[in-house]
């Protein structure tokens, strides 16, 4: 048993739609043929349920896998598009994540950088007292439409979990480097980042404070740039990481692949997107080098270990890229985003008004998807309650929790109801049941017809319930999923 | 086992307002309607209404909350009025109230009301709305067919039905409520309709098409009860007697507990039998004259007919086809055109199914009267989800019977 500080577990998510860049140039294409060149490949693309904070969690249970969850003492949240400006979008995910009120949670925000830089807080951290950090990134980035930014920008979420112990990859150490370098900004309250000149980002930008801040970091390991095994350098733009590997010194085989032609930059989320889709293919005794840029740039090295041998085979990075689906709806695209109105009818008009004082009293029910096991009879149900739903017994306050996120469910009923309000219509419901016992009426989502029979099987996912409107309030419950 | 209410109230006079799209004619006007057929059946007056029941369930478009509104609209005599909203079993529940008033004693005479406004919320179907603090945080905002037609599913799962053939069946459903609406004046959809009309129409929510969907109108139906003895005092002959009325209500078992394979509902099984019991009928297959049960969709009225244990578990399909419940059937079901063409106002359509039983035993329905002497009637109701539920049973049926 070792005592060293770095990487414990890992995962990511990447949401099934999968936007086809040419059906985007084949709408604007003849307002921005400059597009063309960008105009091949897929972008990961949320759903209209989805956004950094239900991201953020189905990465965490990516990373955390049937762990303990109780060895993490903090979690912080690194998106530049968090929902909320004032309201704590990592304390979201702790309630999803069904963790004990004694966690502290933080968001990290401002720059592209935040993901690098939580992630280097944290490590340096957990190198003193602190308890193990659950580190997340996510990002749901908005671009005007027929933008460059709209082609190239993806949509995921990462998740690393720091501490010490017997890591999977020992953090060697790493560098910053803060320059008030403005390649892109967005304002409060603006919708899209307004960009400079692309060749004065990528000479004056990327190429020395990039290569600049690696070297810092090389130098201060007494590291050579060709002992780096697996280079990070999250650019989506054509050549970049290329260049920027070579000019740094780095092996060209070392490049992890950007996965530009698969997801997109996801903006803060993407170096440790990218990270944990390395971790997946790594080695003992290979040198990785994470690089985050944003008004400067972060360099992260690690040394990855024998327990990477004992790494979980399912799940990871690489099955959310399979799980896939490609759209080329550029409307429907536009619609989930909000950046088109298209009319949804007087059944949308139903007030989504929560009441705090219940949202507060049943998080756990909520955002969490615990119900309740009847101490005497075993009997579990969702909700929990006062009085057991057993129907032989009618003792009072016998329920301890019962979680039910984690447990797989298979289809009892359902529906796809085409007159009910929802983004995606129709929508599918219906009643499940968990494996163990336990049962609730579900929406079904990230499915299409033939996907949803009575007997399926399903997993379920934290995801945005509906949004109150008129308030600009997000409900969040929990969804099923096929799990085929 | 309770001493029960049959023959302990007698139904003294009844009325019903046309249902359909009452654009211009307002809750009140409609009540009026229903009440002014109901009291001159009577043949009393307003002074003698000791107290009265309001079953409306859709407050946004609707009278607005007590009992006030019936008392206003019908001018009641300052009666205790109470308001009862129990989904789409309201109507059945109103008429609970009023029958249990007159049997314990506590009124002579008293009245129930049932009345809906659905053509105010400004589309089709029934309006969204608010199921209480905890429902909304993690229910389902589906809509009606979409709730019910989960049934199809688990039926087709539990008896091994080919969707297909359920999906005819559930066409013959419509196809019969529309022939007997065509013959009914007071209904709302007076239209014959052909199977492939139902099975190639739009779907709503799967597998129920438009056809599947009962009409969504603006209705009134009213109910005048007292004991046999006032009625005859009253100049009253052939005496329609209250033979049973039960309603049961989910405890959470079918959603929260186990065994429950969504095929049926397990609250109109109870109802069912305590309804037989407490009217004393034995074997409803051969003693039912006719049945009024809620055909909110069509897969709702062919499960209900195995859940009142007139078919047996997984038959109802087959009995269905061979035209067991239609109007020249063994037990015609819906022969005033049910909730699918008289139209479903949700408060008024227990009311209205009585008021049916109650024209057919007194040989009373017109053109579409059964000319074989029925004898006990039965109407259902369902009021909420599959999962969720409340079931209504009136049996009504001749006081010598």
């Amino acid at each position: 048993m070792t005592d060293e500080t770095g990487i414990l577990a890992f995962g990511g998510y990447v949401p099934r739609l999968r936007l086809q860049r040419s059906s985007v140039f084949a709408s604007v294409g003849w307002f921005n043929p400059g597009l063309k060149g960008l105009a091949r490949g897929e972008r990961a693309a949320s759903s209209w349920d989805e956004d950094p904070i239900t991201m953020a969690v189905e990465a965490a249970r990516d990373c955390l896998g049937d762990r303990d969850r109780s060895e993490i003492a903090r979690l912080s949240l690194a998106s530049t598009t968090l929902p909320n400006a004032d309201r704590l979008n990592a304390g979201i995910v702790k309630e999803a994540l069904n963790l004990g009120d004694d966690v502290a949670a933080s968001d990290a925000a401002g720059s592209l950088r935040a993901g690098t830089s939580a992630l280097m807080l944290a490590l340096d951290a957990v190198g003193g007292s602190a308890g193990n950090v659950l580190c997340l990134s996510a990002e749901r980035r908005k671009a005007a439409p027929g933008s460059e930014s709209e082609l190239l920008h993806g949509d995921a979420s990462a998740a690393i979990l720091v501490g010490r112990g017997e890591p999977v990859a020992r953090y060697l150490g790493g560098t910053s480097l803060t320059a008030d370098f403005v390649d892109h900004f967005r304002e409060n309250g603006r919708d899209f980042d307004y960009f400079w000149e692309a060749r004065w980002i990528r000479d004056e930008g990327y190429s020395k404070l990039v290569v600049a801040a690696i070297g810092a970091a090389l130098d201060k390991l007494s590291l050579k740039a060709d002992r780096i095994d697996r280079a990070i350098l999250p650019f989506v733009e054509k050549g970049v990481a290329d260049q920027l590997a070579k000019r740094a010194g780095i092996r060209p085989e070392a490049l992890v692949d950007p996965m530009q032609a698969t997801v997109g930059s996801a903006g803060a989320a993407h170096p440790m997107l990218l990270l944990a889709y390395a971790l997946e293919q790594a080695q003992p005794g290979e040198i990785l080098l994470v690089a985050g840029f944003g008004q400067g740039c972060d360099v992260l090295l690690f040394e990855v270990t024998d327990a990477i041998l004992a790494r979980r085979k399912e799940g990871g990075v690489s099955a959310w890229l399979a799980r896939r689906k490609e759209e080329s709806n550029y409307i429907k695209f536009l619609f989930f985003r909000d950046l088109i109105g298209l009319d949804t009818g007087a059944r949308a008009e139903f007030d989504q008004k929560v009441p705090l004082t219940a949202l507060y009293r049943s998080r756990k029910a909520v955002l969490g998807l615990v119900g309740g096991r009847c101490t005497k009879t075993g009997t579990v149900q969702y909700p929990k309650s006062d009085i057991s739903v057993n129907p032989n017994d009618h003792s009072v306050g016998t329920q301890e929790d019962y979680p039910f996120a984690e447990r797989r469910a298979k289809v009892l009923t359902y529906t796809a109801d085409s007159l009910t309000f929802s983004p995606d219509p129709p929508q599918y419901y219906g009643m499940i049941e968990f494996e163990g016992g336990g049962r609730m009426m579900a929406e079904i989502v990230d499915c299409d017809e033939g996907d949803v029979a009575v007997g399926a099987p399903l997993r379920m996912m934290f995801r945005i319930k509906a949004r109150d409107e008129m308030r600009g309030f997000t409900k969040y419950f929990w969804k099923a999923v096929p799990a085929a | 086992m309770p001493s029960g209410i049959k023959d302990k109230v007698a139904i003294l006079g009844m009325g019903c307002a046309k249902f359909g799209e009452r654009w211009n004619d307002s809750a009140d006007t409609l009540m009026v309607e229903a009440y002014q057929e109901a009291l001159a059946d009577a043949g009393i007056d307003t002074s003698q209404i000791d107290s009265a029941w309001l079953a409306v369930a859709y407050d946004a478009v609707n009278v607005g909350p007590s009992g006030i509104p019936l008392s206003m609209a019908l001018r009641l005599n300052d009666v205790g009025v109470t308001k009862v909203e129990n989904y789409c079993a309201s109507g059945t529940d109103a008429l609970r109230g009023a029958v249990y008033a007159v049997a314990s004693g506590a009124a002579d005479i008293a009245l129930a009301l049932g009345c809906e406004k659905l053509k105010d919320t400004g589309y089709g179907g029934l309006p969204v709305r608010t199921r209480g603090t905890t429902f909304d945080m993690i229910g389902i905002v589906g809509s009606a067919p979409g709730n019910f037609a989960q049934l199809a599913s688990a039926y087709s799962a539990t008896h091994g039905v080919d969707p297909q053939d359920l999906k005819r069946a559930m066409a013959h459903v419509s196809v019969k409520s529309h022939a007997n609406g065509v013959k009914n004046p007071k209904a709302h959809l007076r239209k014959a309709i052909d199977m492939d009309t139902v099975l190639n129409a739009p779907m709503i929510a799967e597998p129920l098409g438009l056809f599947d969907c009962c009409g969504v109108s603006d209705g009134a139906a009213c109910a005048i009860v007292t004991t046999p003895e006032i009625a005859r005092a009253l100049g009253k002959k052939d005496l329609v007697t209250v033979k049973a009325l039960q309603i049961s209500s989910s405890n959470g078992w079918e959603l929260q507990g186990a065994g429950w394979d969504g095929s049926y509902f397990h609250t109109t099984r109870v109802a069912a039998t305590k309804a037989y019991d407490e009217a004393g009928i034995t074997n409803p297959r051969d003693q039912i004259s006719l049945m009024e049960v809620h055909d909110c969709f069509s897969i709702t009225e062919l499960v209900t007919m195995e859940d009142l244990h007139i078919s047996k578990p997984g038959t109802a399909v087959r009995d269905v086809m061979e035209g067991f419940f239609d109007a020249d059937g063994k037990i015609p079901c819906q022969i005033d055109g049910g909730l699918k063409c008289f139209g479903h106002p949700i408060g008024a359509s227990g009311l209205r199914m009585v008021y049916e039983n109650y024209l057919q035993l007194l040989g009373r329905a017109g053109e579409r009267q059964r000319q074989d002497n029925p004898v006990f009637g039965l109407s259902h109701n369902l009021g909420g989800m599959p999962n969720q539920n409340v079931s209504a049973i009136a049996i009504v049926g001749l006081h010598d019977a």
